[in-house]
């Protein structure tokens, strides 16, 4: 559709574009990148003709860009530049109307029904009917780039160019505008060439991605091979993270800000729990970066406090997140800082200790009722319905812990758990082996993310040992003090 | 019935009732319809379609010239306060026309056109001066980068008249007149002078309305909707430099025309280039009859030059479009 071959170009004769060269095919979503200044308001000057390239050749379905006339261009190619001023005031609609210039000839180029169709149909993509017959000038920012965007789609042709679209947008218009250009490629095959300064946006709505740095293409490809890490580090010298996005197969990145000292160091330590007739709770002074399997805020996320609830045998959990969450916010914890957990034993029995080591100390709290108590291995002999009677693990680190040290964290702690039991000979009632656990077990790991870098978390390592060690140790008195309480000893 | 509509009809409303004014009204009252009356007295007769029907028609030739170019030159350089008169160009006309007159000079084959067309040269080159001057200070070409342009080539076109003048023997007068900005004792073969070019450059103009629409929002942007801009350009400043030159070569400098009709077309009737160019062609002539009227009624029998009309409006609207744009923020 689109061939870019060897393209040079720049402004008096000092090249800002060096030698750049790709493909689009029918269709496609390209999305280029680059720091400011890297020259992709300038590539994309040269192949939307604008700027007089030095050397090399734009093909158009196999044709020079320069063969064609303005108007034959302007059939094949829509472009949208970024937002610029003028000094006189059309209405929407009129401004629309432009975009049928390239399909109008004849001394009185009558307006078809036809210029009409399309005029209507951009309007209502960029969903600017209401606007239609208002001022351009007196509309804000974001409606005006909406309208020259309808103005782009009205040209309709097969390639449309476009420069930080999204610019001036909120959110939902960046979304809307993105879904409208993506189903033109996908449903009418149009050809897209987008420049983006939102790396997550060009990543999650481009089939490819070109990223340039100073005048040159440093890498084309799709996007897991361009938003990677070190790449997108070194053109645009900042420190990032890329993490998958939540629902589509798309990379994306977190900046990671180089302010050092954004909080002082703290210790956390046995004196943060606090256990009272109904509730264990951990409070920390600052956020903790968490992983579990909670009733509340489960997942990953920062929080500062931990509660352990104690319900009674006969509390009704088809409700259980709704009614948790009522419960935490009508004792003042807040619900975006508190991860909540549940439990059927009494929470003077939750056993809490502290192991120091080298890297710093982890904290491991137990409540343990195994009452449900579940062998793994023979789970799918017996049909079982969850119910209370839970054993909840915490793991609570002074380290900085990578994110496998996180899951490694929590296999280790399983792992201690499943020994306890064996050790306390916890047999599953319905097939009479030795339990591996219950039916709705819970774990938490969080760290301070401060002191020593933690890469592992496995048995070899130091904060495995303690893991493993803490974990066992509190599992054991756990499930002792418990059959001491249902007086099974 | 659209804006645009109620335009046209009120427009041409308009110039019917200032033709009626601008021919009946005068030292001596005569009724309109002795323009079609065959037995209408012979000295009314003569005062009609010697006198006052040749001025009526040659204001209306300059203002509807000078108005179309204006609009025209404010669309191209997206300046709403571009004009023959600000941008130099009439200075330049001018130039063109004194030389002409200066020298004697008279081009065989051109004949009574000779004084148009140098008329013309002079406003063509003076206004590619003035744009490529303004580009080389400032490449956004703002607002008022242009108008400064402006006021620099008309100051130093005007000492180049002024010496022209000084130089001059026995054709000062003439000159003297004819700069003061008048179209009074001109006669049909004014009109005639005029009509070919009024009709060329109102053309070329007209043919580029869409253009114009598209060059609103810039030249890049222009050129991505299909426009050839570089051809177009050139249409467009050929086309409204020939309508400058020639209303400099049939009655002077007269300011402010370019300016304050395609204004007031716009306030009134929108900014869509398709009508204020038809629009603003019809409102020109009009406001010139009028201001023509004016000139020759308002100190009676003396007459005043109908650029001090056109200034006296003129400047103030200047001023007052200045303002609101920079209130405005706007360019």
């Amino acid at each position: 559709m689109l061939q870019v071959e060897n393209v040079s170009g720049g402004y008096n004769r000092q090249l800002i574009v060096k030698n750049v060269s790709f493909h689009v095919e029918k269709g496609e979503m390209l999305g280029i990148l680059g720091p400011n200044g890297s020259g992709k308001s300038t590539l994309l000057k040269v192949i939307s003709g604008i700027l007089h390239k030095e050397s090399g050749d734009v093909l158009i379905d196999g044709k020079s860009l320069h063969a064609y006339s303005s108007k034959e261009l302007a059939k094949k190619m829509a472009v949208l530049p970024q937002l610029h001023s003028h000094a006189f005031s059309h209405t929407v609609r009129d401004t629309i109307a432009l975009g049928r210039y390239p399909h109008q000839s004849g001394l009185f180029a009558s307006w078809s029904n036809k210029d009409e169709a399309a005029v209507n149909l951009a309007m209502k993509q960029m969903g600017i009917e209401k606007y239609e017959h208002h001022m351009l000038d007196l509309l804000s920012g974001g409606e005006q780039q909406r309208v020259f965007v309808a103005q782009a789609l009205a040209q309709q042709a097969p390639i449309l160019l476009l420069d930080e679209p999204t610019n001036h947008l909120d959110i939902a218009h960046q979304k809307q505008l993105l879904d409208t250009i993506k189903t033109q490629a996908n449903e009418n095959g149009m050809t897209i060439i987008s420049i983006f300064h939102d790396i997550n946006l060009a990543s999650l709505y481009c089939d490819r991605l070109l990223l340039m740095d100073q005048g040159e293409v440093k890498v084309i490809g799709e996007p897991h091979e361009v938003v990677m890490k070190e790449q997108i580090e070194t053109v645009y010298k900042a420190r990032i993270s890329t993490n998958p996005h939540p629902e589509r197969p798309k990379p994306q990145i977190t900046i990671l800000p180089d302010i050092k000292e954004w909080r002082e160091e703290k210790l956390i330590t046995i004196e943060n729990f606090q256990v009272t007739e109904e509730l264990v709770v951990f409070q920390a002074e600052h956020q903790l970066k968490t992983w579990s399997s909670a009733v509340i805020n489960a997942g990953t996320g920062w929080y500062r406090t931990f509660v352990n609830r104690r319900v009674d045998a006969h509390y009704n959990i088809d409700n259980a997140q709704t009614e948790m969450q009522q419960f935490l916010t009508n004792r003042g914890y807040s619900e975006t800082e508190t991860v909540g957990m549940m439990t059927a034993v009494y929470t003077k029995d939750a056993v809490i200790k502290q192991y120091d080591g080298d890297f710093g100390s982890v904290i491991i709290m137990v409540t343990a009722g195994v009452g449900n108590a579940v062998d793994v291995a023979k789970a799918y002999e017996v049909e079982a319905m969850p119910a209370i009677g839970t054993i909840n693990t915490w793991i609570i680190i002074n380290g900085e812990l990578a994110e496998e040290a996180f899951i490694q964290a929590v296999i280790t702690a399983t792992e201690a758990k499943t020994k306890a039991l064996a050790y306390e000979q916890v047999k599953d009632p319905r097939t009479g082996t030795i339990a591996t656990g219950t039916s709705t077990d819970s774990v938490l790991v969080a760290a301070t993310q401060q002191g020593a870098h933690i890469p592992y978390a496995g048995p070899i390592t130091e904060v495995g040992k303690k893991i493993g060690l803490g974990v066992y140790e509190c599992t054991v008195e756990a499930i002792q003090t418990y059959k001491k309480a249902k007086g099974w000893e | 019935m659209s804006k645009a509509m109620i335009g046209y009809i009120l427009s041409i409303a308009a110039l019917l009732v200032a033709i009626w004014l601008g021919v009946s009204v005068g030292s001596v009252k005569v009724p309109i319809s002795t323009l079609w009356d065959t037995g209408a007295d012979a000295i009314a007769s003569n005062i009609v379609w010697k006198i006052r029907m040749p001025r009526v028609v040659l204001a209306g030739l300059v203002g509807a010239s000078l108005a179309i170019a204006g609009a025209a030159f404010q669309g191209l350089l997206k300046n709403p306060l571009a004009d023959p008169y600000t941008l130099g160009v009439s200075s330049g006309a001018s130039v063109g026309a004194v030389t002409t007159l200066f020298f004697g000079i008279s081009v065989p084959f051109l004949g009574i056109f000779t004084l148009p067309v140098f008329s013309m040269i002079g406003a063509l080159v003076t206004m590619f001066l003035v744009i490529s001057f303004a580009k080389l200070v400032d490449r956004a070409m703002k607002m008022e980068t242009i108008i400064l342009t402006g006021i620099i080539f008309s100051s130093f076109l005007g000492s180049v008249i002024s010496l022209m003048i000084a130089l001059t023997g026995e054709e000062l007068r003439q000159i003297i007149s004819w700069l003061l900005g008048s179209v009074s004792m001109r006669g049909w073969s004014f009109v005639q002078m005029a009509f070919p070019f009024v009709l060329i450059g109102t053309l070329l103009l007209w043919l580029n309305r869409r253009e114009l629409n598209a060059m609103l929002f810039g030249e890049e942007r222009a050129q991505h909707l299909g426009v050839n801009v570089k051809k177009r350009k050139m249409m467009i400043l050929i086309g409204g430099s020939m309508l400058t030159g020639t209303a400099v070569a049939v009655s002077g400098t007269i300011g402010f025309v370019g300016l304050v009709v395609p204004h007031m077309t716009r306030l009134l009737f929108g900014s869509d280039n398709r009508h204020v160019l038809p629009l603003s062609f019809i409102n020109g002539a009009a406001l010139l009859i009028i201001c023509d009227l004016v000139s020759r009624t308002i100190i009676a029998p003396t007459e005043l030059p109908i650029g001090v009309i056109t200034a006296f409006i003129g400047a103030p609207v200047f001023a007052f479009i200045f303002f609101r744009q920079r209130k405005k923020g706007g360019i």
